[in-house]
């Protein structure tokens, strides 16, 4: 990274500070929709950050995969399921919250003394820079083949499953009956597909 | 001095996801909280592999595969939570007990 101390600084701040306010975000908002668009926002911030650890590989990564993929997944799981209900109140819901509160503060602090207290060998070697992308295709290809190639089978596991999972057996009784009609996609039970149509 | 900069973040975002992990009651916004973490996690990885391991870079090497192993890991959960929203017509965490005893 050629930039200035100064320059870097400044934007770890706000990349920091955007990180952090859009994760609140997605966490206390009510409405789930500006969680989900908040969560891209994390995501941007932290490829941000990425950048400023000298990996724009993993940033362009990070860019492509989570807010092109995962954020746009969520958003058509959030409209899929777009039931507008009130949950019912829990009892002493406000103690739960604190509790956990409570506890993701208590682990905050065991974190952060543990990261200030602990000697980390900092290397001065040379950086890799832009020459990144070519050592993670070394790595990929020589001494982490056998991941590379388990994440592989590992997404074909995840599609097929994925679309197992939510493939609909049958529709309803009410809409089997109005199959008939032009310009629909009918998924019918299976007994009903095998038999032939009047 | 700065590799604790990274690593507080990271702390602070792990913290917010879990958060989330447990309060939520919205199952999407659960697997939200779940990429919160991992998202930390990697944040950590690849601070490790600019400041500890620069020329090597293996921290970056399992960033990608923990943002593939993410990928696949929300496909499952939304199609998981698809098809329980279809069995028992909520999305409410407090009201799913399939696997209580």
């Amino acid at each position: 990274m050629n930039l200035a101390e100064g320059v870097q600084i400044v934007s770890l701040g706000v990349l920091a500070f955007l990180m952090l306010a859009t994760s609140l975000g997605v966490v206390l908002l009510d409405n789930i929709v500006y969680s989900a668009f908040l969560l891209g926002g994390v995501f941007i911030s932290i490829s941000g950050l990425y950048i400023l650890l000298n990996a724009g590989f993993v940033a362009a990564a990070q860019i492509l995969i989570y807010v092109g993929a995962v954020n746009v997944l969520i958003l058509f799981g959030i409209m899929l399921v777009n039931k507008r209900q009130d949950f019912t109140p829990v009892r002493n819901a406000w103690l739960g919250k604190a509790a956990t509160a409570i506890v993701c503060f208590g682990l905050f602090a065991l974190l952060s003394t543990m990261v200030l207290a602990t000697a980390w060998p900092i290397s001065s070697g040379p950086i890799a820079g832009d020459a990144a992308l070519v050592e993670i295709g070394k790595h990929f290809f020589s001494d982490y083949l056998l991941p590379f190639e388990l994440a592989s089978v590992l997404l074909l596991m995840a599609l097929i499953g994925a679309i197992v999972l939510a493939r609909r057996e049958f529709l309803p009784e009410e809409m089997v009956d109005s199959t008939d009609e032009v310009l629909t996609l009918p998924e019918r039970r299976r007994e009903l597909t095998s038999t032939p149509r009047q | 001095m700065e590799l604790q900069y990274f690593l507080l973040l990271a702390a602070a975002l792990f913290c917010i996801g879990i958060y989330g992990l447990v309060t939520s009651r919205n199952a999407i916004r659960v697997l939200m909280s779940i990429e919160l973490l991992l998202n930390a996690v990697t944040l950590n990885l690849m601070a490790f592999s600019n400041y500890l391991d620069p020329m090597v870079i293996r921290g970056q090497v399992f960033t990608v595969f923990v943002i593939t192993i993410a990928a696949a890991e929300s496909a499952v959960g939304l199609a998981i939570v698809l098809s329980i929203y279809r069995n028992r017509d909520t999305v409410d965490m407090e009201q799913f007990n399939l696997l209580k005893w």
